[in-house]
Order: C-alpha cells, then sequence, then structure tokens
C-alpha cells in the first residue's frame, strides 16, 4: 500500500458497551459500581468500580471482596444488540456506511463523511457529537485500516477523545503495541516464545517466512499488524422502518375521534408491511398522552393484522376496562390526551405463509370474522376462549383468553402436573367464579366446625344456600356427605396460602354441592347440577 | 328438481312409503333433510332420537350436566360451540362430557345487549348455550327464531324461552358414591320430564358415563 490512495477508516468505539447497554436498559443503577458479569467473570465493570480495583476477566467472588457494594447483572449480547440499534440510527445520520463490528465498535468508511464535513478530523468530532447528544461515551480513531483505526481508538482517553492518524502512519504507530492486541491468542503465544513481543518487531519478519511458518492466518496478522488490514469497510443496509408514528396536535380525548384518525395510518402501516412482503401478527401499541404517560400494550392476532384489526386494538386498549371487576387504580382508559400513537410490529411473518386462498379459508375464517366483530361491540375480553391450567382450587384451573390472544404455553405444562387433592371425576358443572357464602350446620344448628388437628365436630346436618339470612335462612337436610379433604397450599406465601377444608355434600333437595370451610366460613366452590 | 317421483323404483317406496315420501318431499320443498340433523351422545339418542334440529331452540331447565352434554355431541364432531352469559360455566365439566375447548368460545358477559349478541354469535357458531333473557318478547324471540333457522344454528337456552322445540326439564338428580361421611360422587342420573313437540314423556338419563374417544360411534342419521 506504499504510496498509493489508501482507503481511510474511522472507528467508533463504545467503552464497556455491555455495561452502558445494561444501565440504558434499567438493569443496572447509574452512578454506583457496577458490572456485567458472562461465565462468573466481570465482562465489563463502570468506572467506579475500576476505581475499587475491579477489573476485567476477574471472578465474580473475588470482584465482590474487592468492592462489596458492586451491582452484577448477567451479560446479554441481545440487549447489547437491541440497545445499540439507536446508537447506530444516530451514526448513520451524520455518517453513511457504517459497519458494525461488534455492539459497541462499529467501522465507517471516513472518505464521503471527511469530503462533507471538510475533514477527517470534523467527521470524528461529528461522530463524537453524535454520541453525546444520547449521552454515552464514544472513542474515536481515524487510520489506514479497520485494525489501526480500532487500535487509534482505543488508545484515546476520556478527555481526548480523537485520534487521527496520518495517511502512511498507520504501520509506525502500530509498531510499539503488544502482539496480543492482534486477538489471536494462539498466535500471540508462541510469537512471544520465539522473542517477537511487540508487532513492530512482528512486521519485521520476511512475508515468505510468515507465510511458511504460521499459513494464512500468520499473513491476515501480518498485514494487519503493518497496517494493511485487507479487511474492507462493508456498510449495513439500514433497517427498513416499519413503525408508524401519528401525532395529533391539540391532543384528542374521545375514543371515536382518534379511531377515526387513526383509519388512514394504519391503512399505510398494513400496506407499508405489504409492500416488504410482510404481514403483522404480532403488534404493539404505544400511547402517549400530553402528561407524559406512555403506556405500551402487546396484542396477539390469530392471523396477521388488517387496518380494521389494528385500529380496533387502539379502541380497545383506548377503552376503560369496565369488565375488570378489579377495576379501580388499573381502570384504563382515557385520562388525559392522547397526543401521539406508535405502531410497532412486533412480530412479522412472511406475507407468502398468509395468503389468501382462492375461495376464503372456509368455516374458520368466518367464525374469526363474526367473533372479532363482537369484539368490537363488547370489548377484547368479552369474548374468551378457554383453557384447563393447573392449580387446587377449581376457578383457578379455569383459564380464559380473549379470542385472538395466544393461550399462554404454560397452561397445558400446568394442567398435567399432577396436583394432589384435586378434585376426582365427575366435575362439577357450576364453578363459581367467586365462592359462594353459604351455611352448614349440625344438628343442634350450629356452624359445622374442625379441630386444629382436622377432625370434624360434628356431622352436618342442615345446608343453606344462602347464608345471608343467617341460621334463620331457610333450610335443606343433608342427605349425604364426605368430608374434610384437606387443602393446603403455599403456606410460604402470605398473599397465596390457602388454608380449607372441601365437603361434597348432597342435599335434600338432590342437588350436589362442593363446599369449602376456610376458618370458620363456609363457602360453595362448585355445584353439581 | 330432475328427479321427479314417477322415476323413482317403485319398490322402494313399497319397502317404506311413508318415510320416503317425507324425506323425498322434504328435498323437493328444498327442507333441510334429517341427516343435517346435529348429533346427540348415546345417553340422550332415548330423549332426542333425531338428534338436535338445526334452527330450533330448546329449553334446558336444571341441568348445567345436561347442557353440556347436548354440547357434546356436536362439538365431537367438530362444530364450534358458544356458550354466552354464564360465567359460572365449569370448562373441566364440559370437556369431560366431550365438548372440544378449542373449538368453544365464551362470551360471559353479554350486557344489556342479549338479543344482538345471542344474534351475532349464532351467526357463526352451528351451537350457542346461552342463559335465559331477563325477558323475551314474543315477537323478538319469533325474529330470533327465523334467524336461526336461515343459519341453521341450534339455541340451547338454559332456562324458559316461549318458543322452543323441545323442553328438558330436570325433576331430579340421583346420586351415586357419596355415604354418610365417606365416598364421593361418581355418577349422576337425572330424571327428564320432556316435552317435545307437543308430547309430553319422562326419561332417566344416566350422564356419568365417561365418553369413548371414538367420536366416529354417534354419527346419527346419516
Amino acid at each position: 500500500m506504499s504510496g498509493g490512495a489508501v482507503s481511510r477508516v474511522m472507528a467508533a468505539w463504545f467503552p464497556d458497551w455491555p455495561l452502558v447497554a445494561a444501565r440504558l436498559a434499567d438493569e443496572l443503577p447509574a452512578d454506583v459500581p457496577a458490572a456485567v458479569i458472562s461465565q462468573g467473570r466481570v465482562a465489563a465493570c463502570s468506572a467506579e468500580a475500576r476505581a475499587e480495583g475491579v477489573v476485567r476477566g476477574l471472578r465474580l467472588r473475588e470482584a465482590q471482596t474487592r468492592c462489596t457494594s458492586l451491582a452484577v447483572c448477567p451479560a446479554d449480547p441481545l440487549r447489547d444488540a437491541r440497545e445499540f440499534e439507536p446508537v447506530l440510527a444516530s451514526l448513520e445520520e451524520r455518517s453513511p456506511g457504517v459497519e458494525v463490528l461488534r455492539p459497541g465498535l462499529c467501522a465507517v468508511r471516513v472518505r464521503g463523511a471527511a469530503r462533507y464535513y471538510g475533514s477527517e478530523e470534523s467527521a470524528g468530532g461529528a461522530v463524537l457529537d453524535a454520541a453525546d447528544s444520547l449521552g454515552v461515551e464514544a472513542r474515536v480513531g481515524v487510520a489506514d485500516s479497520v485494525f489501526a483505526a480500532v487500535q487509534a481508538a482505543r488508545s484515546t482517553t476520556e478527555s481526548v477523545a480523537l485520534l487521527v492518524l496520518p495517511p502512511h502512519t498507520s504501520r509506525d504507530f502500530l509498531a510499539p503495541f503488544p502482539v496480543e492486541a492482534l486477538e489471536q491468542p494462539k498466535l500471540a503465544s508462541l510469537l512471544k516464545r520465539l522473542g517477537i513481543h511487540t508487532l513492530g518487531d512482528f512486521t519485521q519478519l520476511p512475508l515468505s517466512d510468515v507465510r511458511a511458518r504460521f499459513g494464512a492466518a500468520g499473513v491476515l496478522a501480518h498485514a494487519m499488524a503493518g497496517g494493511e488490514d485487507p479487511k474492507v469497510v462493508v456498510p449495513r443496509v439500514p433497517p427498513r422502518k416499519l413503525d408508524r408514528q401519528v401525532d395529533f396536535e391539540p391532543g384528542l380525548d374521545r375514543i371515536d375521534q382518534i379511531a377515526f384518525q387513526l383509519r388512514a395510518p394504519a391503512g399505510e402501516f398494513v400496506a407499508a408491511l405489504q409492500d416488504a412482503g410482510l404481514v403483522c401478527t404480532e403488534l404493539k401499541v404505544a400511547l402517549l398522552d400530553d402528561s407524559g404517560i406512555r403506556s405500551e400494550r402487546l396484542w396477539g392476532h390469530p392471523r396477521h393484522f388488517t387496518a380494521n384489526d389494528v385500529v380496533d386494538r387502539v379502541r380497545w386498549q383506548l377503552q376503560p376496562r369496565s369488565a375488570d371487576p378489579s377495576g379501580g387504580l388499573n381502570a384504563g382508559g382515557i385520562t388525559s390526551a392522547i397526543v401521539r400513537v406508535e405502531l410497532i410490529p412486533g412480530r412479522v411473518d412472511s406475507i407468502t405463509g398468509h395468503g389468501q386462498a382462492l375461495f376464503g379459508e372456509g368455516a374458520e375464517e368466518k367464525i374469526h370474522h363474526g367473533l372479532s366483530r363482537l369484539q368490537s361491540m363488547l370489548g377484547q375480553e368479552a369474548v374468551l376462549v378457554p383453557a384447563v391450567s393447573g392449580g387446587r382450587v377449581l376457578s383457578e384451573r379455569r383459564l380464559l383468553t380473549p379470542w385472538g390472544d395466544p393461550v399462554p404455553r404454560e397452561a397445558a405444562v400446568q394442567a398435567a402436573r399432577p396436583w394432589p387433592g384435586s378434585i376426582p371425576d365427575p366435575q362439577p358443572a357450576t364453578v363459581f367464579t367467586s365462592p359462594v357464602p353459604v351455611l352448614l350446620l349440625d344438628a343442634a344448628g350450629e356452624p359445622v366446625r374442625i379441630d386444629e388437628r382436622g377432625t370434624l365436630l360434628s356431622p352436618p346436618h342442615w345446608f343453606c344456600p344462602e347464608a345471608a339470612g343467617g341460621s334463620a335462612a331457610p333450610r335443606r337436610a343433608v342427605a349425604e356427605w364426605t368430608g374434610p379433604w384437606p387443602l393446603r397450599q403455599r403456606w410460604w406465601d402470605e398473599g397465596r396460602r390457602r388454608h380449607a377444608e372441601r365437603f361434597q355434600i348432597v342435599d335434600g333437595d338432590g342437588d350436589a354441592w362442593l363446599l369449602l370451610l376456610t376458618g370458620d366460613r363456609w363457602w360453595a366452590e362448585a355445584r353439581y347440577d | 328438481m330432475s328427479e321427479a317421483l314417477p322415476d323413482l323404483p317403485p319398490g322402494s317406496l313399497r319397502s317404506s312409503p311413508g318415510e320416503d315420501l317425507q324425506a323425498k318431499i322434504h328435498l323437493l320443498q328444498g327442507r333441510r333433510a334429517r341427516e343435517h340433523s346435529l348429533p346427540v351422545l348415546p345417553a340422550l339418542k332415548a330423549v332426542l332420537p333425531g338428534g338436535l334440529r338445526p334452527g330450533a331452540v330448546y329449553s334446558l331447565q336444571g341441568s348445567m350436566s345436561l347442557a353440556m352434554a347436548l354440547l357434546a355431541g356436536p362439538s365431537l364432531q367438530g362444530a364450534w360451540c358458544g356458550v354466552m352469559g354464564l360465567p359460572d360455566f365449569g370448562i373441566e365439566a364440559a370437556a369431560g362430557f366431550g365438548v372440544a375447548l378449542d373449538r368453544l368460545v365464551l362470551v360471559p358477559d353479554p350486557g344489556e345487549r342479549w338479543m344482538q349478541v345471542l344474534a351475532a354469535m349464532a351467526d357463526v357458531l352451528p351451537v350457542v348455550l346461552a342463559c335465559a333473557p331477563s325477558r323475551a318478547a314474543p315477537a323478538e324471540a319469533a325474529r330470533l327464531g327465523a334467524r336461526l333457522r336461515e343459519r341453521g344454528s341450534v339455541l340451547l337456552v338454559a332456562g324458559h324461552w316461549p318458543q322452543s322445540e323441545a323442553v328438558l326439564r330436570v325433576s331430579g338428580h340421583e346420586w351415586e358414591g357419596l355415604g354418610q361421611g365417606y365416598g364421593h360422587l361418581a355418577r349422576q342420573e337425572l330424571r327428564l320430564e320432556v316435552a317435545l313437540r307437543g308430547a309430553s314423556r319422562t326419561a332417566v338419563v344416566d350422564l356419568a358415563g365417561r365418553v369413548p374417544e371414538d367420536s366416529s360411534a354417534y354419527r346419527i342419521g346419516a
């Protein structure tokens, strides 16, 4: 590469990226000693932790001895990549043609950017500005090859974050670096045993000897050490933007207005996906109101979203959940005007798998249309699909999922577990959503009780299906009965523990009941009818 | 319509003249033939020998199990079923009778619009079980009946219905398996009073018999 035109490369390095990403994702607190742990060792640590003596590669236990207040979280390459995406987008705005070497390190062809900004220094400065505007720390190096640029970026300091090596000086710059910088541990160890400690020493070796002794990998390392990295920057293609944002100015606080305004954007959203050969099977709807509160929800779809489905989902998200009996705090609904609606495809699928048959899809499609219509009439939670789940209490075993949402996979797993103490077949046909208070009395008219060892004190004699009237309520004789069947679960969990006795009775009218005794109160859990 | 009556081989008419002729008349009149009726479980065959007639309303009084057993027949044959306005519907019991839960849709709370919701469900689901409305005006009931006949859906009403094809009323339960402080409920026998097209009779039905896996055994009227 002597004399000829060199392809100048800029490397942007974001130090301790795994840690920064974890902090951006709110998995680690800011401003305290923190570390990201991979396979029991420190993969990245914060400056505060470094001040306490924590270094990369240290065992977790050792790191915690050195810094007892160390906050840790496991390494997650996906999180690193995800959090890097906005940084990358911001870089691409300043200078196109970015190649991601790994999350936290990327290479940029600097020629165009240098011409645009006037000099390589200004181009580097623009990149630093971009990082600064996002609040992340960046270092930039410019050199003749990717390897040299990365080394230049790594050798910058916090105060001088930009290093531009003039053309044809990369070889001299790299010469004092140790051979470990090549990141080929086997080669580095061998070179050191041969008495070659720096990249400068390595480049002194004739190329033919390097090829004979170390093979193709050695030749590549030799070129890298000489600042003649054969690697070229392959810019990534920025992913197509599929999400859609709708702003309302001024904010809207009526559901029908919002739904009407969304009709056209929702159509465009679906059409844009279709142009990309995709359909959306999972949709994330984010709503931002004028008090700055953002609410997000992920919506599933058994087939794929059409424009009307999208509008429906937004409407349901806006609707107050009147059907929710526990309402109150979680009542939903519009509390202040909505200023922005974001439609984000959560999961997309190729359109080829979702084509419509020439004569429609038959019965199932008709059913789906009918039930979707019902949902838009009554709300999404009104049309439910049942599944049997696990649990000891009968109402827990009934899992209802709104039509269109996927049934949670754990349900089948839970249901398949043994659940000792479950009710023998046949199961009761009427399972009360919440237990109904009843009374079970003995011959003397006192409520039937058990002692602390679970023994029945007196056999049941009378049964009152409505407890409201007290002991004067209309009574039925107990014809047949069995119990107590103890029901004990989660004694360690204050909120969900259950200590009850079950009874089956047949009353004088021929009705059969499943009763629960908790403390000294009687409940009807279910009726066999 | 090219199939004219005189083309029939004379023997077939003679073998069971009434029935064949009836079927032929139905066919020519465009009525739904008997084979379109929805099947019922073998335990209920004695009660409803013709199965569930599409477009008809059945009023069930006093038993959820009976309603589940009636849903199970069509469900085993692959039909989708709907349950409206019954929040206490025990799905495990329904599954025990043979109702396929992945083809079951629940609308526990239809709100004020009982008629509209029911009509919307009956439009797409061949069998719908619904709670009785608080008040059903005869005119509304007749309109719904017409819609059901047009769609060929069966409506099972848990409670009273003014214009029902049949009323199945439970007059008593008989339980087996329970003693004085021991055992567990194992078998249920229902004493039914059936009013089918004017004729009234009683029947005893044992619903506890589990449903065999092979559903093809129940094909009725085919």
